[in-house]
């Protein structure tokens, strides 16, 4: 055995205190409380409601990474139980657990078996549990039909909160039992206002227009924006944050890359369209990244008639595919170009 | 005796000899007291695992190549018994999903867990966290991604995550919305070149300028692969000077044969002895994806220029469905098939 795994000790999550600077800034501005909770105002506000009765309904949170559906439901919980209260209120289930079926039905037993009455001072403390069942959209069908029941049995006692990126992976049954919550991704203005807060903070100098290339980049997810403007402290020490390291660490194409690519829709020739590809390839952009940039430069194009247009962008569409279903890269974005180049050639 | 890819490989970030904007700035974020989680990626041969050794014995120090393997047992959900070999350092461990299988959920969600719950007593150890490295990162099935998720939160004050990964495509995206992306291009030719003539300094023979382009032009900036085959080469013909030809991978000619033999006959006895030749390639483990995309490419070099595009858009299809379906062959013939009914339907318009 090594040391690796013996020189070690039961650590909890995330305790203990880190020195301010090894904190991760994603975590240090977690919200802690439902008014830090940027945007999502529906959500915000139904569930502030909450706080001051005595009922919730079960929940569902569904939108993409990085818009505070966590952060929400745990900011809540924490509301509602306090810091201490929370530990035997709480029971959080997340893609990280062994989610089998027979799994989920025993420990939401276990929990929910013993009967809530403590209270303490300055909280709600309201006569329920909460079951989080972070990251549902990976639970099979199967579980997800059990848990049916499951629900049903303990909804005297409990309440559920399911939180997933797609609503369209939770079977129809649970998403019935629940009121549903879309988070979206954060407008340009509540972005910028967490940026400029960190910021101000942290003592962090950025370039207006790496703030804009940032919220750019972070398309409406924080937490990426957060951490990007995390890594940009560091590379820049003492300087101001510049845009170009932003577009790096997000892993955006620069846009000398592709104009070369979308200039090549325009040649005939084989040799020509694949060395540029070939050349694409090497310094290791990613495929999904580049179709999505080519994508953006599709609508705001100005010389490709809206035909030509459309057809491109079937072959986006086919080759996007092929990509998520793991398909070779280099095979996919050459085809594509070639294609492309046929359509735009002809 | 080990090979001069590995035995010239770069031990820390200021030996890294290109990209070097990257190792300062990897070089910033190792001596700040935190470290994101980071994805590395970029295409083979490009230096990534070298990088990040590079990274690791910046952050600890060359504790980290102190490696032990260990033998750990793991229980699947069905109860199945499963040994894994797991290479790892007082700071650090390593993870290579294909060693797991199917069963990397469980892996994630126990041997990552476990660690992620525990925390370095070594006092002085400069961090509180441990790194974990998975590499091949693209072949983590979704659910095993998923697994990671709330750990990468949750823990990260013990635990820190390095993925490394040919694309991000893969890569299920609220994993990437935690990880700093690190793209790691392949070195320039020029830059392949410093590389060999470093390694002919240190072995002690002068490396002809010709022969040295030659290798780097042929190596398609794959670092790992030009460091092969100048050492193929010197094996072979130990005076360099004298040397005419590069040496080739075999798979590498068989492959420009099997497209000899496709360009010069179509018909069902031909598709029937490329089969043949595929299948050998296949049993020596050469990758079926890696065959019809060189195929595909060293095809569209030798045929009539019209023909190009077609045989690239199968090759995009049949590579695909081999992906997705499940005996490789079939869509490996499939691709023949198809590329010998073009070629003999163009040449069949060309006569009339
Ligand atoms: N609406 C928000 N208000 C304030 N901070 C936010 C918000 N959304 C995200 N953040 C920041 O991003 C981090 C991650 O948010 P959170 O964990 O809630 O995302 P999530 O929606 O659960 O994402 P995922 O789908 O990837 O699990 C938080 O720690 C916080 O710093
Ligand atoms: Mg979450």
């Amino acid at each position: 055995m090594s040391t690796f795994f013996q020189n070690a000790r039961v650590a909890s999550a995330n305790n203990g205190q880190l020195p301010p600077e090894a904190q991760p800034w994603v975590e240090k501005y977690r919200p802690k409380s439902m008014n830090e909770i940027a945007s999502q105002e529906q959500a915000v506000q139904v569930l502030k409601k909450a706080l001051t009765s005595n009922n919730l309904p079960h929940l569902l949170f569904y939108g993409p990474p990085g818009t505070g559906k966590t952060s929400t439901i745990l900011a809540l919980a924490r509301e509602l139980f306090g810091p201490e209260l929370i530990r035997s209120r709480v029971l959080e289930l997340n893609a990280s657990d062994e989610r089998g079926i027979q799994i989920v039905r025993e420990k939401v037993k276990n929990f929910a078996r013993t009967t809530v009455t403590a209270t303490v001072d300055d909280y709600p403390c309201p006569p329920y549990k909460i079951i989080i069942l972070d990251e549902a959209d990976s639970m099979t069908t199967d579980a997800q039909s059990a848990l049916r029941r499951t629900m049903e049995t303990y909804s005297k006692t409990t309440r559920f909160c399911l939180v997933c990126n797609y609503v369209s992976r939770i079977i129809e049954p649970l998403t019935s039992r629940c009121a549903k919550f879309r988070f979206k991704p954060l407008p340009i203005e509540k972005l910028k206002e967490r940026i400029a807060m960190v910021c101000e903070q942290e003592g962090v100098q950025i370039e207006p227009e790496a703030t804009s290339t940032l919220i750019k980049a972070s398309n409406g997810d924080l937490r990426k924006a957060i951490m990007f403007l995390q890594s940009g402290a560091k590379l820049h020490a003492g300087e101001k944050i510049v845009a170009s390291s932003i577009n790096e660490m997000a892993g955006i194409v620069p846009p000398e890359v592709m104009s070369s690519l979308t200039a090549a829709w325009y040649s005939t020739e084989y040799q020509e369209i694949s060395k540029i590809v070939n050349e694409v390839m090497n310094a290791g952009f990613s495929a999904e990244q580049i179709l999505s940039q080519m994508h953006d430069h599709l609508v705001t194009d100005g010389d490709l008639s809206a035909y030509k247009k459309a057809k491109i962008s079937l072959v986006l569409g086919e080759v996007d595919l092929c990509l998520i279903n793991g398909a070779d890269e280099h095979l996919q974005i050459l085809n594509l170009m070639l294609k492309a180049a046929d359509i735009v050639t002809h | 005796m080990s090979l001069w890819a590995d035995k010239y490989r770069p031990q820390s970030l200021d030996k890294l000899t290109y990209h070097n904007d990257l190792s300062a700035h990897l070089k910033k974020m190792a001596h700040s007291g935190d470290f994101p989680h980071m994805l590395f990626y970029g295409p083979p041969g490009a230096g990534k695992k070298t990088r990040i050794a590079a990274v690791l014995r910046e952050i600890y120090g060359p504790g980290v190549e102190r490696l032990k393997v260990d033998q750990r047992q793991f229980v699947t959900p069905s109860n199945r018994k499963l040994d894994l070999n797991i290479v790892s350092s007082n700071y650090h461990m390593e993870l290579n999903p294909s060693d797991v299988g199917m069963y990397d959920r469980a892996v994630v969600q126990d041997l990552i867990k476990e660690v992620a719950q525990t925390q370095q007593i070594d006092a002085n150890a400069k961090h509180r966290f441990k790194i974990i490295v998975i590499n091949e990162a693209d072949e983590l099935s979704r659910e095993a991604q998923a697994g990671l998720r709330r750990t990468m939160e949750k823990y990260m004050t013990n635990l820190r995550i390095i993925l490394c990964c040919n694309s991000t495509s893969k890569i299920i995206s609220p994993i990437r919305s935690r990880c700093l992306l690190v793209r790691v291009a392949r070195p320039s030719e020029g830059e392949i070149d410093d590389a060999m003539q470093a390694v002919a300094k240190k072995e002690n023979f002068s490396l002809p300028h010709e022969l040295c382009v030659k290798i780097a032009d042929d190596s398609d900036r794959n670092l790992r692969k030009a460091l092969l085959t100048l050492e193929a080469t010197k094996v072979q013909e130990p005076n360099l000077a004298q040397v005419q030809k590069i040496v080739k991978t075999d798979w590498e000619i068989e492959i420009g044969n099997i497209a000899d033999l496709i360009i010069a006959e179509q018909n069902p006895n031909r598709v029937l002895l490329v089969r043949t030749r595929m299948y050998e390639l296949i049993s020596r483990c050469i990758p079926s994806s890696l065959i019809i995309k060189n195929l595909a490419f060293d095809l569209a070099n030798k045929v009539d220029r019209r023909l190009r595009s077609g045989i690239i858009e199968h090759a995009a299809i049949y590579e695909h469905r081999l992906r997705t379906g499940n005996k490789d062959i079939f869509h490996l013939e499939a691709f023949v098939a198809r590329v010998m009914s073009l070629i003999k339907r163009h040449q069949m318009e060309k006569n009339s």
